[in-house]
């Protein structure tokens, strides 16, 4: 198990280094004077160059890459263009409540994915199978701002029973969360489906079944179990999903989260926060593989040596 | 084709998706024709009208025919779509053969890049190349392709490598035949198929990631009549006017929801081992 940790470790090694290159390049490929964009557009010709000094944009790109990275590193991500505050402040309370929407939301969506998702599998060519099928290719289907403003309009708006935006209290979470956790759900119940429906056909299956096993049995402490296994590494790479995903569901809701930040910072060109959101979060989500590969590794002994 | 034809028959899903995506084309292609009215005339005598016998939709914040904007949009998303998937084959098709035909070297370096492209989750990636290009129609529609690079560079790489393997192509090395005739005559012709499927799939991914952006305000623009952008421009009377933002949304849903429905049912017509379990 160690030593395969390590090697999947030194494998995503040269992704985070090249997750850094690309974001700490991305204000080199924006066109036009990488200082002019931070000291602003009407800004003069001296504050250029004070702020070329300042920031170290004079010096070779290996050397202001290899400064960005061990700034990064400390926690320094410079100063928000907009209010001048440290970026990582301004991201730090932004960043925790997306996680927190995208977790409400994953564990949303595995249990209703799941659900589903057998159920589909041990009544499979049937008519629920069949809805099943339809919902879930719904839910891959509705463009995630759209179904949040219907809900919006619905629960909010016509019945009254839930806030519009915000993040005030955990009834705002509601409808955020079950707007991301939707196409999420859909995504795991398929895969689920597939995994249950092969697993169903195995030798040990029918072995348990002749034993005299109920169905249920059989089903649920024979097969889901194995079932369950290959849906480990959906849901890692969902949960991924969900975090870049909230861009669009934060805006739609108003919720303080990164993904909204993101935005906001791009229409107010603050590049050095846009920077740091997006390196936060590819930088989470390859450590969310990273972990989802060793617990696939954990729960399914067979791919530990190769 | 009668085989062909029972083929889609049986995958049940295929027809109806295929009529909602063909009704999509024909608005796209004969937009000026069928749209009732200009979908940038404004009639300020007439605004916010709820749908009716004079507007079949209704009208906007600026009178504008709402029927006529849908009927435009589809031109916008069909590009939307096309452009985009297009752009992403042109880019990552080349990719994945280098990867996949040199080895080595090569492949492990181009890889990490798409690792790296892959690292950014969901449209996070596209909306950092928004904040570098910055926005609006073609930015949305190249940031949307670079998206979908990884997923043509990882399908044309494994394929190569699979063709690699064959013994023609061992025959054609001893004939002495060089790399870049044995790549274009013998190679691509062979990993075609998958990376064509995979392209007609990928459309509604980016279908639904360009109005994504649009929605943001990253994309297409007002007054363009983009379904993204006209859903996010109706927020603002979302509470007076709901079929503003009613109408925009089922328009992307029906079209996304069509693609995706001929594609589960032709997976369905073309994999016996789905149906036959």
């Amino acid at each position: 198990m160690i030593p395969f940790a390590l090697r999947r470790l030194l494998l995503a090694a040269p992704v985070f280094a090249g997750v850094s290159l690309a974001v700490f390049l991305m204000i080199h490929l924006i066109p036009g004077d990488p200082a002019r964009l931070y000291a602003g557009l009407e800004a003069s010709q001296e504050d250029v160059e004070g702020v070329r000094r300042a920031l170290g944009l004079h010096e070779p790109l290996p050397v202001q890459y290899g400064r960005f990275l061990g700034r990064f590193v400390t926690g320094d991500l410079g100063r928000s263009l907009k209010t001048g505050r440290p970026v990582a402040e301004e991201i730090a309370a932004r960043y925790s409540s997306t996680v927190l929407l995208a977790s409400l939301a994953i564990a949303s969506a595995v249990v209703l994915g799941s659900a589903t998702g057998v159920v589909a599998a041990v009544w499979r060519r049937s008519a629920v199978d069949q809805a099943a099928l339809l919902a879930s290719l719904l839910g891959l289907s509705l463009p995630s701002f759209f179904l949040g403003l219907v809900l919006m309009l619905v629960f909010s708006v016509q019945l009254g029973r839930l806030p519009l935006a915000g993040n005030a209290t955990w009834r705002h979470a509601v409808l955020p969360a079950v707007t991301l956790a939707l196409p999420a759900a859909a995504v795991i119940s398929r895969m689920v489906r597939g995994s249950l429906v092969e697993v169903l056909e195995q030798d040990y299956i029918r072995t348990a079944r002749s034993k005299g096993l109920t169905e249920w049995v059989v089903v649920n402490s024979h097969a889901v179990r194995n079932a369950l296994i290959p849906v480990v590494t959906v849901v890692g790479l969902q949960l991924g999903y969900l975090l870049g995903g909230a861009v669009v569901t934060e805006t739609v809701f108003s919720w303080p989260g990164i993904g909204r930040l993101i935005v906001q910072s791009i229409a107010a060109r603050d590049f050095p926060v846009v920077q740091a959101a997006v390196l936060l979060l590819a930088v989470t989500f390859v450590t969310i593989n990273l972990v989802t590969d060793m617990l696939y590794a954990v729960l399914d002994p067979r791919i530990r040596p190769g | 084709m009668s085989r062909g034809w029972r083929e889609l028959r049986r995958g049940r899903l295929a027809l109806p998706g295929a009529a909602v995506v063909c009704a999509f084309a024909v608005a796209a292609l004969l937009a000026p024709w069928l749209a009732p009215a200009d979908p940038t005339r404004s009639d300020l005598a007439n605004v916010l009208a709820r749908p009716g016998a004079a507007h079949l939709l209704g009208t906007d914040e600026l009178g504008r025919d709402m029927l006529s904007r849908i009927i435009h949009g589809a031109r916008l998303s069909m590009l939307e779509g096309l452009f985009a998937v297009g752009l992403a084959l042109a880019l990552g098709l080349p990719l994945g053969l280098a990867a996949g035909y040199a080895g080595g070297t090569v492949d492990a370096v181009l890889m990490r890049v798409v690792d790296v492209l892959l690292a950014f989750p969901g449209v996070l990636l596209a909306v950092a190349v928004v904040s570098i290009l910055g926005p609006g129609l073609w930015n949305a529609m190249v940031a949307v392709a670079i998206y979908s690079v990884p997923v043509f560079a990882r399908l044309a790489r494994g394929s190569t490598l699979a063709v690699k393997q064959e013994v023609y192509i061992e025959g054609c090395r001893a004939l002495g035949m060089s790399n870049l005739r044995i790549v274009g005559r013998h190679v691509l012709p062979n990993i075609a198929a998958p990376l064509l499927v995979m392209a007609a799939l990928r459309v509604a991914v980016a279908i639904l990631t360009a109005s994504s952006l649009s929605f943001l305000g990253l994309g297409a623009q007002p007054p363009t009549p983009e379904w993204g952008a006209m859903l996010s421009n109706g927020r603002n009377y979302v509470l007076i006017a709901p079929h503003l933002v009613i109408f925009p949304g089922l328009a992307i849903l029906l079209l996304v929801l069509g693609l995706n429905l001929l594609q589960e049912g032709l997976r369905e017509a073309l994999d016996p081992r789905i149906t036959d379990r």
